[in-house]
């Protein structure tokens, strides 16, 4: 099927082919760049393309696969680094060099390597759609391999196989492969939703201690610029306590992105002591690479997450910033000449950033296994104004907000997690959780909350009093929260203090409420606060 | 290609810098077009946008004296392509290309197109190697490496332009290397420019320069720092030369952004600002960086004037969001009599974890950093506090805070027309903490 072009407006192309339909992959111009059917009037179908179009001139022919953008889903994504339409860059750079070109399509898997294929099912055995047919050893993990459709097996070819040779055949002859593609706007099938229970332990103190996350949840991290949200993001996805880590740079810089793959190459998971590129899948798609791509990587990104969620696995998805997604719709937005909403954004911001959030959680997968897919999304609010509709929009389906902090930020206090503002809605079951196994914590989750926001409201009178013009208990707590702040809620990234078990959280801030309940029940009985803390070997402070 | 060149009369209508040009047969997005004006005059232009047979050329150089009947375009079946070479170097250059310096223009090797490509990400290599600015805020506490873009926010009236001169004679690598030097003027006063004229006669044939000046054409203060960004990368990535990219000032970008996107009846954003800046900001900026198979480094220093010493400002903002830190200049500290006047607090290089301590600077950089960084912090947090109740009522652990803020800003902050080495920063920074400590006992 051929047609051809008739408008070029930037990355938005207007073509002349018959029979498209919504979300069809078109080829354009003699390049063949990748576009995506996004509007029809009659025969004219308007396609964004997602590569640099500069040359493409009117009446170079277009031509269809008649199918939706796919993503190819099989063993070997893990360790991989890939741009928004899954083109693997390190199989980019080998072909055109350290700079990215148009036109090129490199396939995101390796066809050429060997995988030990074992199954536990016979010859005849019935399958579903998405029953697993057998599995390869990837790394760490079990890797599941899936039948995309329904039917009874006819033969089986276990042992070493490539991707491209059958697997399986089923009775009417078709085969099954290693891989197999999924359309990368369309969420994969689970058998139902379960509610998530388990938390996730983020190896940060803040966050664990005081706003815990789920296995399943959602949290959003916004934050002006300079607030570490990606230093945040990225030591997150080395300690997480999951399986697969999917990480995605969605117009984000280059450097920070070189600085990640080196991390992730040298350093090893505590937890399986392998290399952490092991349990991860980059995606990259940089500020200055084209829009469009940056719009659809994070659909191409988590379509790869649900993937290894439906093996049974437990799935964090990162993504760096969720703004410059909304940014991207809203620069596709502008050149379709929609009508704008809010700050320009198009109205359906909220319900396709809704339709993208929905999809984690834990679910019971077609196989019958549990699996979850967590996520947590750094958003770049302009002017550090919380205000702006994509953090609202945001806030709206999120379960735990993360509010990162510019003046905490300026006083290099790091994380710059807000414990005032920000908030966990998975706090009670995580509190279950928890309690269950220190039965402490709910005590001091809640004694340091209000040794911290007692603080809030002393502050405000020490500033115009002064310290010593408080009374000694005041002051006591003052203390108190300043080593709270500085000990326990601060986390340097860049030292083996990165992660903290949960264990040792626990520790760490009993440590810290029990020496303020002792000073502070010597005052109780009359003694003077400098003379308690003379006596505690600690300097009057 | 096509094989002949035609002429087009077809001008249906001319918009500010856009021309309209109807009936044209297969013309190419991007595509380089040559106006001749009725009076004889040759001006480029580039097609924006294709729709059947009418298209949209953006004009370099103004649309004065142009018209419907007389003016002719002609198209090449190019994009826009810079001619790049060592010729290029010790060169002025105006905002298309044409030499400012009465020279003729020199023999290209080759040519490049002007927006170039995207680094691909797995190709960059970590910026991590230590440049000496000889300012001890930037060394010290907000330390530049090669390969970062790393950008000074100033207020209007400060002396970001002193900074910036001295910066790009001083700059020097650890292993005691010389840069080579793209300068690019936009929207610059006669009088600005004469003040970096005499620095950049200094470098001899260490630089490039690209000038476009406050009455010169506004398109071309979008062109110009890419012509400087494509020899940049051909000089560093093809020439493995360590390049250091001075633009000034990115606000007179911004707003001549602003100005085209207008007149193409594009929806504004935030205070009239395109939707699409960030990602046209983020198509210069990201044009810094290192690789890993090649030697050289383009290192990017952009000034951003914050209108209204405003930095949540579209401009500093979305700059903000995607250089690696900032340099922040305070008003202030300049009317302490502070140079630089560089407010630390906000200021911030993200690329500094790496590049410091041992094997780049000195291992006790780090703490030195953090030591300063959170002493000074308290004291200014302090300074509210001495504005209620006077110093003499405040206790006298608060006062050696105080003073400590006083001394980190007039003798460290402060230094003067003088180049400070890195030792010499990291040494007055062990000072006053020694001092500091000394008065506690």
């Amino acid at each position: 099927m051929n047609g051809k072009v008739t408008r070029i407006s930037g990355a938005t192309v207007c073509v002349d082919l018959p029979d498209l339909k919504i979300g069809d992959r078109v080829f354009v111009g003699i390049s063949r760049l990748t576009g995506e059917v996004v509007r029809l009037e009659g025969r004219i179908a308007t396609v964004q393309v997602f590569e640099d179009n500069r040359g493409l001139g009117i009446g170079e022919p277009v031509s269809t696969t008649q199918g939706p953008l796919l993503v190819r889903l099989g063993p070997g994504l893990l360790g991989g680094v890939f741009d928004g339409l899954q083109r693997p860059l390190h199989k980019l750079q080998e072909d055109s060099g350290d700079f990215i070109s148009s036109g090129q399509d490199p396939f995101p898997l390796d066809c050429s390597r060997s995988w030990d294929f074992s199954s536990e099912c016979k010859v005849g055995t019935v399958l579903g759609t998405g029953a697993a047919f057998g599995r390869v050893r990837e790394g760490h993990i079990d890797h599941l391999l899936l039948s995309p459709r329904d039917g009874t097996l006819a033969r089986l070819n276990t042992g070493e196989l490539q991707l491209e040779q059958p697997a399986a055949h089923f009775e009417d002859d078709q085969p099954l492969l290693g891989w197999h593609s999924w359309p990368v706007r369309k969420a994969r099938p689970v058998r139902r939703k379960l509610p998530p229970v388990t938390p996730l332990v983020t190896g940060q103190r803040c966050l664990d201690f005081l706003f815990p996350m789920l296995k399943g949840g959602v949290s959003i991290v916004p934050g002006g610029f300079g607030t570490g949200k990606t230093v945040l993001e990225q030591t997150i996805a080395k300690f997480a306590d999951v399986d697969v880590v999917v990480y995605v740079g969605c117009g984000e810089r280059g450097n920070e992105m070189a600085g990640l793959l080196d991390e992730f190459n040298q350093l090893q998971d505590p937890r399986s002591d392998r290399p952490l590129m092991e349990r991860t899948i980059i995606v990259a798609n940089t500020s200055n690479m084209p829009v469009a791509a940056r719009e659809s990587s994070i659909f191409t990104a988590v379509t790869m997450a649900e993937y290894y969620r439906d093996m049974g696995l437990d799935v964090l998805f990162l993504a760096d910033s969720l703004s410059r997604w909304a940014e991207a719709l809203r620069e596709i937005s502008a050149a379709l000449e929609e009508m704008p909403g809010e700050d320009g954004f198009p109205t359906y911001l909220g319900s396709r950033l809704s339709g993208f959030i929905e999809r984690a959680g834990v679910v019971e997968t077609l196989n019958g296994a549990s699996g979850s897919l967590s996520m947590i999304l750094a958003v770049s609010p302009p002017g550090a104004d919380f205000a702006e509709p994509v953090t609202q929009a945001c806030l709206r389906v999120a379960g735990a907000l993360y509010l990162l902090d510019t003046q905490l930020a300026h006083r290099r206090h790091f994380p710059a997690i807000n414990w005032t503002q920000s908030y966990s809605l998975y706090s009670d079951t995580a509190l279950a959780h928890f309690t269950e196994q220190h039965e402490e914590w709910a005590r001091l989750q809640s004694r340091c909350r209000n040794i911290l926001q007692r603080e809030e409201s002393l502050r405000e009178v020490a500033e115009v009093v002064g310290m010593e013009g408080l009374q000694d208990a005041d002051r006591l707590l003052m203390r108190t929260a300043e080593k709270i702040r500085l000990e326990f809620l601060c986390q340097n990234s860049f030292t083996k203090d990165a992660f903290a078990t949960p264990q040792s959280t626990l520790e760490q801030i009993t440590k810290l409420v029990d020496e303020h309940e002792r000073i502070s029940a010597g005052l109780k009985e009359g003694a003077m606060l400098d003379d308690l803390l003379m006596e505690d070997g600690n300097a009057p402070g | 290609m096509r094989l002949a060149e035609h002429q087009y009369n077809s001008v249906s209508a001319i918009r500010g810098p856009l021309l309209f040009l109807d009936r044209v047969f297969a013309a190419r997005l991007g595509e380089l077009v040559r106006i001749e004006t009725p009076d004889g005059r040759n001006l480029s232009g580039e097609v924006l946008k294709i729709s059947g047979e009418q298209v949209l050329i953006q004009v370099f150089g103004g649309t004065q004296g142009l018209d419907t009947c007389n003016t002719t375009v002609s198209f090449t079946d190019a994009v826009m392509r810079v001619p790049l070479g060592t010729g290029v170097l010790g060169r002025v250059f105006d905002g298309s290309f044409k030499p400012l310096d009465d020279l003729p223009m020199f023999i290209p090797e080759f040519r490049m197109p002007v927006l170039g490509a995207p680094i691909n990400p797995v190709a960059r290599a970590h910026p991590v190697e230590f440049i000496e600015t000889g300012f001890s805020t930037i060394d010290g506490l907000n330390t530049l490496v090669k390969g970062q873009k790393l950008p000074i926010f100033s207020c209007s009236g400060l002396p970001a332009r002193e900074m910036t001169d001295q910066i790009l004679r001083q700059a020097r690598l650890t292993d005691g290397g010389d840069f080579v030097l793209v300068f690019v003027a936009l929207g610059l006063t006669h009088f600005e420019y004469q003040f970096y004229l005499q620095s950049l006669e200094h470098m001899q044939s260490r630089f490039v320069s690209f000038i476009n000046l406050a009455d010169d054409p506004v398109v071309e203060r979008l062109l110009a720092p890419r012509l400087a960004l494509t020899v940049a990368e051909d000089l560093a990535f093809r020439q493995e030369m360590d390049v250091l990219v001075i633009i000034t000032d990115m606000t007179n970008y911004c707003d001549a952004l602003r100005e085209i996107s207008t007149a193409r009846e594009e929806l504004p954003g935030r205070r009239g600002y395109p939707g699409h800046m960030y990602s046209d900001l983020a198509s210069l900026y990201e044009r810094a960086g290192r690789t890993h198979n090649r030697n050289g480094s383009v290192t990017l220093l952009p000034t951003v004037t914050m209108p209204e010493d405003d930095i949540t400002h579209p401009i500093p903002d979305l700059t903000g969001y995607i250089t690696e830190g900032q340099i922040v200049l305070s008003r202030e500290l300049h009317q302490k009599g502070i140079y630089p006047p560089v407010d630390v607090l906000p200021s911030l290089s993200r690329l500094m974890q790496h590049g410091i301590g041992k094997g780049q600077t000195r291992n006790d950089h780090r703490d030195l950093a953090n030591h300063l960084y959170r002493t000074y912090a308290k004291g200014c947090d302090l300074r509210r506090l001495e504005a209620v109740v006077g110093r003499d009522g405040m206790q006298a652990d608060d006062r050696r805070l105080l003073d400590f803020a006083d001394r980190f800003e007039t003798d460290f902050v402060h230094q003067g027309k003088l180049r400070r080495t890195i030792d010499d920063t990291l040494d007055t920074a062990q000072r006053l903490i020694d001092e500091f400590r000394e008065v506690a006992r």
